[in-house]
């Protein structure tokens, strides 16, 4: 186990990269606590497999420099690294019995025959393999062969971290949830550090107590859950989390007001102070379930006027939209007391209302 | 359960009929020949199974068997490792990959007899460079004169002209392998050879069993090129299955014991092809425990 320190690392397919589009990652530095749960977050293609396998070693990054523990170990091969990964396909050597997959690992090692048994059999027990142990793993289903792999990954006590790229994938819904609270489980059990790439918020935001989020090379924000959702510091987290995700309306500043689809709306304090003299692209960020729908006689200085598009009852709460000018709001609201067409006015409380120059929280 | 319509073997009527002309036709022709005696073309005897008991008594048939095991043997076991070899030294991408294949392939484009005249020329020890280099260096070679010589030369040959296409099928074999494989092998620690036994060797199962399939039938079937080459001798040392045949149905005109000893020939190779196939087979599924 170590902590894992990521100084100014970028990386690049081909040489010399001059624009920021020319990175496959764009530079980043960033601190991993020994122990912590991480899941890397984004959509396909971000640059988050190729942020593993440059931690794994499978990668070697153009720029900068990968620290475990406060070693360099930028140029040293994965088999030096002391380090596990799961891919999102499974690999098992087809030849072997589920016994000897689990403990291939340890053997490379030189482990001695009676500890890698206990190991193994640990592991087994974890993952729920132990009845398969002698049966050859080419014969199983995908479901089981990715447990294999998982247990690959997990079964060398002494790893820098495991490292998980999409493991969930080719597993049925219900197995994924069973399999993803043992990782759960595992971690509080083992204290390995964990880091777990996926494009499935739900899976990031349950599995870790760490989310980075990354778009096209970029790591936008590092944070809890919580973070993530009510204060969303790039508009791209904003958009990506939540479901269905932040409303983002792009606007103008008057005179210490907000215009938004050509009307007002007021600018709470440290907002106005944020955006005075601001140049770029302002865009409000808004969560659909913080937006109030108010009768259309109920006008505010924070209210802007609206014509409900459509509502869906969706069991818990209904999910509204509103046409708001040029663009269209989400909401979910317990009641609404509006139909399709009718006129309202939509509320934005100051306090959750965020403000983005060029997409970048400033309020 | 009963099946309720049986018109879908209609369907396989056009196949049928193509393989009654190329395969089942022309072997029912070598069958009719094989228990007769034909004296003239208005005479000819029922004679049941002579000539088959003659061929099976025949003691240069059983010496050809043998040097003809022994031959296929020999050349399916450097063969086969040498092809994994090549394809495993071979590059991957780029345009060294495409010189490569081209290169390993060419062999292959070669026709059998222009194989057997290069290689009997390569081998001449005064004008051939091979034959020549080897006699300067102090090596009695002479494939015309010593067995030992000419059954080399002939194994040479066919390891040159044949090794290239269990490379190439090797080459894909492994090309098909995905990346996460040997990414998993260097996470798990796995050394070169582990890699090997454990990923590239049961990837390539497939394959090898195509290679192994390919090359027994047409080493067992070899005739061209030793033909070409040495002509069967000196001796009989080199006189393989297919030749001796020949010289039986066609050299001395022996339709009977010929046609009888075509049928055992193509028995034995069934035999073979499907020993060989579920064997294979069982080696890559068949131990579970």
């Amino acid at each position: 186990m170590a902590r894992i320190e990521l100084v100014e690392l970028a990386h690049a397919y081909k040489p010399n990269p001059s624009a920021p589009t020319d990175y496959a990652l764009r530079p980043m530095s960033m601190s991993w606590q020994d122990g912590g749960a991480y899941a890397l977050l984004g959509p396909s293609g971000c640059g988050k497999t190729t942020l593993l396998n440059i931690i794994s070693g499978l990668v070697k990054p153009s720029h900068g420099k990968v620290l475990f523990d406060g070693k360099d170990v930028t140029q040293l091969p994965t088999e030096a690294r002391n380090i596990a990964q799961v891919f999102q396909f499974p690999v098992i050597y087809d030849t072997m019995t589920v016994h000897d997959n689990l403990a291939f690992p340890l053997r490379n090692r030189g482990w001695k025959e009676a500890e890698v048994k206990k190991r193994v059999q640990q592991v087994a027990q974890m993952l729920e393999l132990s009845g398969d142990l002698k049966m050859r793993a080419s014969g199983l289903s995908v479901d089981a062969k990715q447990k294999i792999s998982l247990g690959r990954g997990l079964v060398r006590p002494d790893v820098a971290a495991v490292l998980f790229d999409e493991p969930l994938t080719v597993i049925d819904p219900h197995l994924k949830w069973l399999l993803r609270r043992k990782l759960k489980e595992i971690h509080h059990e083992l204290k390995l550090s964990l880091i777990y790439v996926t494009h499935d918020q739900v899976e990031a935001l349950t599995f870790a107590d760490q989310v980075v989020v990354m778009t096209q090379g970029e790591v936008v924000q590092t944070g809890s859950a919580q973070a993530l959702f009510e204060a969303p510091e790039h508009t791209f987290v904003g958009y990506f989390i939540g479901n269905p995700g932040m409303n983002l309306l792009e606007c103008t500043v008057e005179d210490g007001q907000a215009r938004v689809a050509g009307q007002l709306l007021a600018l709470s304090e440290p907002a106005r102070a944020a955006l005075a003299g601001a140049q770029g692209k302002i865009t409000l960020g808004v969560r659909p379930e913080f937006v109030e729908c108010v009768s259309a006689d109920q006008a505010g200085a924070d209210t802007l006027a609206a014509t409900v598009l459509a509502v869906r009852n969706m069991g818990t709460h209904y999910l509204a939209e509103f046409q708001l000018g040029g663009v269209t709001v989400a909401a979910k609201l317990r009641a609404i007391d509006a139909a399709a067409g009718d006129s309202v006015r939509l509320r934005f409380p100051p306090e959750r209302t965020l403000y983005y120059l060029n997409d970048k929280r400033v309020a | 359960m009963k099946t309720d319509n049986n018109r879908a073997w209609f369907l396989i009527l056009p196949v049928l009929l193509c393989v009654a002309f190329s395969a089942i036709l022309p072997l029912m022709t070598v069958v009719n020949y094989s228990v007769q005696d034909i004296l003239s073309p208005t005479q000819k005897v029922f004679v049941g199974t002579e000539w088959f008991r003659m061929v099976m008594l025949d003691g240069d048939l059983h010496s050809a068997l043998l040097r003809q095991l022994l031959f296929s043997g020999s050349v399916l076991a450097i063969q086969i490792p040498l092809g994994i070899l090549i394809a495993l030294c071979m590059p991957a991408d780029g345009w060294k990959a495409s010189l490569a294949l081209v290169l390993i392939a060419l062999p292959l484009l070669i026709p059998w007899n222009v194989v057997g005249t290069i290689w009997q020329i390569f081998g001449r020890g005064d004008i051939g460079l091979m034959g020549y280099t080897l006699n300067s260096l102090g090596i009695n070679y002479n494939y015309n004169g010593n067995s030992l010589d000419a059954w080399l030369t002939v194994m040479v040959m066919d390891i040159w002209h044949w090794t290239p296409l269990v490379a190439l099928l090797c080459y894909a074999g492994l090309r098909a392998i995905p990346d996460a494989y040997y990414q998993a092998a260097r996470i798990d620690g796995a050394s070169r050879l582990a890699v090997f036994r454990y990923i590239q060797l049961p990837k390539l199962r497939n394959v090898l069993m195509i290679a192994v399939l390919l090359r027994f039938m047409d080493s067992f079937m070899i005739y061209t090129e030793p033909f070409v080459l040495t002509g069967g001798g000196p001796g009989n040392a080199t006189t393989f299955l297919s030749q001796y045949l020949t010289q039986k149905a066609v050299g001395q005109f022996d339709l009977g014991p010929a046609s009888a000893f075509s049928l055992i020939y193509f028995l034995i190779i069934l035999l073979f092809c499907f020993v060989l196939y579920t064997w294979m087979q069982r080696v890559g599924t068949g131990d579970q425990k």
